[in-house]
């Protein structure tokens, strides 16, 4: 702003515009603001004034001024009055107008601030405004589809209800059928009651008529015939019906029911007397229990009542048996009874109370044996353990010499198990015999790789010797004292000497190329040698191995040979072609050794 | 174990003398009377018509052959054979016939329960008694002969009269509350008697000889009740099979219910021992020859033996329809051992099963199922036996030690329909549809 402020004077000349613009921009603050904030940047970039912008001339600088004043104070900046530096001048009174910036630097600075802090307020209202709003539609739809399912279940419910009272009306109705159809069968069994009666009155009514007839009729059939008369099983004649009879026939029923009834009475006495003596024999017992402790106890609590009682009791229970022994009225049975009752109520008690203490000092023990337990625990869980061990391994034992004696007992059951261990020992060494074979043929095949290589060797050293001696012989026959092959001679400890290391060479190769299994051809071409070197004699016969070497190496390879054909000897026999090309190899292997001492 | 031949008879009309020492069997119109333990003919009457009922006198010297037909009865003497005695009821017809305990009197009982004739074979002298009740068991005697109780009705009210056998005098006569009487019976001391209702009604009532009313009981209502009614020999229990398929044990001081034994159709009490009877074919195999063959008809008999079960068994059951009258459902049948020590019971619904229970444990003892329904059982008079037979040819034996059947080796197909013991307990007697058969048991046997 203060750019713009700096620019106005600049080029002020462009704008003779009019307040109304800027009364204009003062009635929307923000909109000013803005087309302020925009035209600063405008004039930054552009340096030149748009009509709006201008807001001062040097014709206005009083009205603005005053407006700025006005403005100002409607800010409630009154204290800084931008003051122009003379009147009439168009200059402005710095330090006012300064403070006035800076005030307004300030208030818009603050205004900034609290305008971001509103922004972020709004922000996040917005997002708990947003997060409200999807709680809120997320809750709408939750009442909604509550809402739907209570209607649902209204719909039920009125069903149900409706159900209920159909099934009310149903019960209703059953429940009167039911008392209709009690009714009626109430009816039916009166009627059938009264009907079965009558029918029964009649049918009585009937057979009287009947016998009456039958009566009547005087049937003459109705008779016995019996050719004469029996006594009577009792030997007595009959007597006549009399009152005296009858009499008697009462008295004697009376007599029977009468003995009956002594009878039972009697078995009930028996019966009562068992009872009152085990009754007694309890009671005495009870007596003989509480007695001998009776002293502990009066010991222990040192209870003058309780001991009362106790003698009370005894007289009692004195004074009762004896009742109960002669005269067994309902008095001594009370009696009996009641100091039965009594000493059962003691000896209870005195259950109870031994139970108590019992309890009591089984706690003590408890609590003391916590206490000892800590030390002699251990031991005891020790010594427990070794029983434990040694129980086990007694029980092992014994299991062991169970076996035993079953296997020595039992002949074919042992049998059974030797064969199954010579089974498994047999099973083994087919195993183990596998294993020998198996190895045996490996080494065979070594061997036979090895006896084969050998031959070939022998071959290869014997073309080559010949190859060699045919070489020699050339070289021999080429040896003539011509002039001009004299150069070459000069030489001649050169080609001694490659010749000597020739083989070395070809013995090395050959030794690499060994296991390749080379053809021969390819192997021994010999080089054609167009420098063809003559050696010494010596030297010839050494390569010959017509002298012996002056290194004494052929004893130990001798001995070595024989070593391996002892070897050869100890191994089964394979080929007997090995066997003749045993010199080849003899000298194969002398060459061998030289190279390998070389 | 041994078995007579097979004898003849017909309507099962087969008894022995209460002295043990004759045997009587009818044969259409004949009677013929064996010594028992020879089995030889000693006497042979013949009656006018085919006979339908016979009876020994109690002292074995007369026999009474009735036939209801023709309302007549013949008595027999065994020691005057020439001796004779025909009743003759003419036209109002004769039900039941039989011996007064005195052996001098006969009882008939007319036609329509009119009366009940008493005939005197000492003075021919014949008196009647009025409005007896037709009901399964209306007449019983004291066990020593000295009083008979006789249900009767009159006036639709059940009333028992108790007659002095000595002169028939009326000693006692009065009304019972009960709707329907069905029955009565004297306990063995001859001191109380006791009347049941008819099945419509759960109810027993227990009458001292004098006529006063000791005690009611009724285990339940509504539904039908009883259905057998038998005193313990030493008369201290009474037990009473019902419909509700349980026994009710009363006892005779305070004649309430002591225990109930229960019949159910699973068993699972691990006192009881459970024998199933099984029915083996005899195995045909390669020796079928010729010899075989002609041994016959044992080939083509099953043999058949008890198992013992393990527990729980299930017990056959058949559910009886419920529309049909007298279902065959409850306990039909009870029977005291000699000693009162046992109680055999029958359960009708579970027809093939016989069930023994222990009277002083008062708990089940034995189960015998059979591969067909039991028709008959009886107790040794004299042991702790129980013989059963199912209408097949062998006879099942229980006895606490255990549990036998046996083949009984008669040919041409001897069904046991029903059985009894001689009173010494020493041989059974079979009775078969046409013919019986002795059985003899093995006396060194048992006191093995």
């Amino acid at each position: 702003m203060g750019e713009w402020w700096t620019t106005v004077p600049i080029e002020s000349s462009l704008g003779n515009f009019d307040i109304s613009s800027i009364s204009h921009a003062t009635m929307s603050p923000s909109k000013q603001n803005n087309l302020l904030s925009m035209y600063s940047s405008l004039s930054l970039s552009k340096s030149s004034y748009s009509v709006i912008s201008a807001f001062c001339t040097e014709d206005n600088i009083p009205q603005c001024i005053s407006y700025i004043n006005q403005e100002l104070a409607s800010l409630g900046l009154s204290s800084t009055c931008i003051e122009a530096s003379s009147p009439g001048a168009a200059g402005l009174n710095p330090v006012p107008a300064l403070n006035a910036t800076y005030e307004l630097l300030q208030i818009h600075r603050r205004t900034m601030c609290s305008l971001e802090e509103l922004e972020r307020e709004q922000l996040k209202k917005s997002s708990t405004l947003e997060h409200v709003q999807m709680n809120n539609s997320r809750l709408k739809d939750q009442l909604e589809l509550s809402i739907r399912e209570k209607s649902g279940l209204h719909e039920m419910e009125r069903q149900l209800q409706l159900k209920i009272k159909t099934l009310q009306s149903c019960l209703k109705t059953e429940k009167d059928e039911v008392q209709k159809l009690q009714n009626i069968i109430a009816s039916r069994a009166s009627q059938y009651s009264h009907d079965a009666k009558r029918k029964e009155r009649e049918t009585a009514k009937l057979k009287e008529r009947l016998s009456q007839l039958l009566v009547d009729r005087k049937d003459k059939k109705l008779a016995i015939d019996v050719l004469n008369c029996l006594g009577r099983s009792d030997g007595k004649r009959s007597h006549w019906k009399t009152a005296k009879a009858a009499a008697s026939h009462e008295g004697e029923m009376y007599k029977s029911l009468l003995s009956d009834y002594e009878a039972s009475q009697r078995s009930l006495m028996l019966e009562n007397a068992e009872l009152k003596k085990v009754l007694q024999q309890m009671k005495k017992e009870m007596i003989h229990v509480l007695s001998p402790r009776q002293p502990s106890i009066r010991g222990a609590t040192a209870d003058d009542s309780q001991e009362q009682a106790d003698s009370d009791l005894e007289d009692r229970a004195g004074d009762s048996s004896r009742g109960s022994l002669d005269k067994s009225c309902e008095h001594a049975r009370e009696q009996l009874t009641n100091s039965i009752r009594q000493q059962w109520r003691k000896l209870r008690n005195h259950m109870e109370r031994l139970d108590s203490q019992a309890s009591q000092v089984q706690n003590q023990l408890e609590s003391n044996k916590d206490v000892i337990s800590r030390e002699t625990h251990e031991d005891e869980m020790e010594r427990m353990r070794r029983e434990v061990q040694q129980c086990k391994e007694f029980i092992d034992a014994q299991q062991q010499l169970l076996q035993q004696l079953n296997t020595s007992f039992d002949d074919e059951t042992a049998a059974l198990l030797n064969d199954c261990y010579t089974l498994e020992e047999k099973e083994r060494l087919k195993e183990e015999w596998r294993l020998f074979e198996e190895q045996k043929r490996n080494f065979e095949r070594e061997r036979t790789n090895f006896t084969e290589a050998a031959i070939r060797l022998g071959r290869e050293k014997k073309a080559f010797e010949e190859d060699r001696a045919s070489w020699l012989k050339n070289q021999f026959l080429n040896m003539t004292p011509f002039t001009d092959r004299r150069r070459c001679s000069s030489s001649d400890g050169q080609s001694a000497l490659s010749i000597r290391s020739e083989p070395e060479m070809r013995m090395s190769s050959s030794k690499v190329q060994l296991p390749k299994s080379s053809t021969y051809t390819s192997f021994s071409t010999p080089k054609p040698a167009p420098s063809a070197t003559v050696p010494s004699t010596t030297e010839l016969y050494r390569t010959l191995r017509l002298i012996p070497d002056p290194s004494s190496t052929r004893h130990s390879s001798h001995g070595r040979w024989h070593e391996s054909s002892t070897i050869e000897d100890g191994e089964s026999q394979v080929k007997a072609k090995s066997r003749l090309r045993c010199g080849d190899l003899s000298i194969f292997s002398l060459g061998e050794d030289e190279n390998s001492l070389t | 174990m041994n078995f007579s031949e097979v004898f003849k008879q017909s309507n099962q009309l087969c008894k022995v003398s209460p002295d043990g020492k004759y045997l009587a069997t009818c044969v259409q119109y004949r009677l013929v009377v064996r010594d028992v333990s020879t089995l030889q003919i000693l006497q042979l009457y013949t009656c006018l018509d085919q006979i339908s009922h016979m009876d020994w006198s109690s002292d074995s010297l007369f026999i009474l052959c009735a036939m209801y037909k023709r309302g007549l009865v013949q008595v027999w003497s065994l020691e005057q054979p020439d001796w004779h005695c025909k009743i003759d009821e003419g036209s109002i017809g004769l039900v039941s016939s039989r011996w007064s305990p005195d052996g001098r009197h006969i009882l008939n009982t007319t036609e329509f329960h009119l009366r009940v004739t008493v005939w005197s074979l000492c003075t021919k002298a014949v008196s009647y008694i009025k409005y007896p009740k037709a009901c399964s068991k209306g007449i019983d005697f004291s066990r020593d002969g000295c009083y008979m109780a006789l249900a009767e009705r009159r006036d639709c009210k059940d009333y028992v009269s108790v007659f002095v056998c000595d002169d028939w005098h009326l000693l006692r006569h009065f009304e019972t509350e009960t709707q329907d009487l069905a029955g009565l019976e004297w306990s063995p001391n001859g001191c109380v008697l006791a009347v049941w209702d008819s099945c419509l009604e759960y109810k027993v009532l227990l009458y001292s000889l004098d006529g006063r009313l000791l005690s009611t009981y009724s285990a339940y209502e509504w539904s039908l009740g009883v259905k057998s009614v038998t005193w313990s020999p030493s008369s201290q229990f009474l037990a009473i099979g019902s419909y509700d398929e349980k026994v009710r044990i009363l006892n005779h001081i305070t004649w309430k219910k002591i225990t109930q034994f229960e019949h159910p159709s699973t068993i699972n009490n691990t006192k009881a021992v459970v024998y199933k009877e099984v029915e083996r074919r005899p195995v045909v195999s390669d020796d079928l020859s010729l010899h075989n063959i002609t041994v016959g008809t044992t080939l083509f008999n099953t043999q058949s033996k008890y198992e013992i079960c393990p527990l729980p068994v299930q017990i056959p059951v058949v559910k009886p329809d419920p529309d049909r009258a007298n279902p065959k459902i409850g306990i039909s049948s009870l029977a005291f051992s000699a000693d009162g020590r046992y109680l055999a019971t029958k359960n009708d619904n579970m027809a093939s099963v016989a069930w023994v229970w222990d009277m002083q444990k008062m708990n089940l003892v034995a189960v015998l199922e059979h591969t067909s329904a039991v028709k008959c059982f009886q107790w040794d008079p004299k042991h702790p036996r129980l013989a059963l037979c199912t209408g097949n040819a062998k006879l099942y034996l229980w006895s606490p030690a255990g549990c036998v059947s046996v083949q009984v080796p008669a040919e041409g197909g001897f069904q046991v329909q029903s059985l009894s013991w001689h009173c010494t307990g020493d041989s059974l007697i079979l009775l078969g549809k046409e013919q019986l058969c002795l059985c003899y048991m093995e006396t060194e046997q048992e006191d093995k």
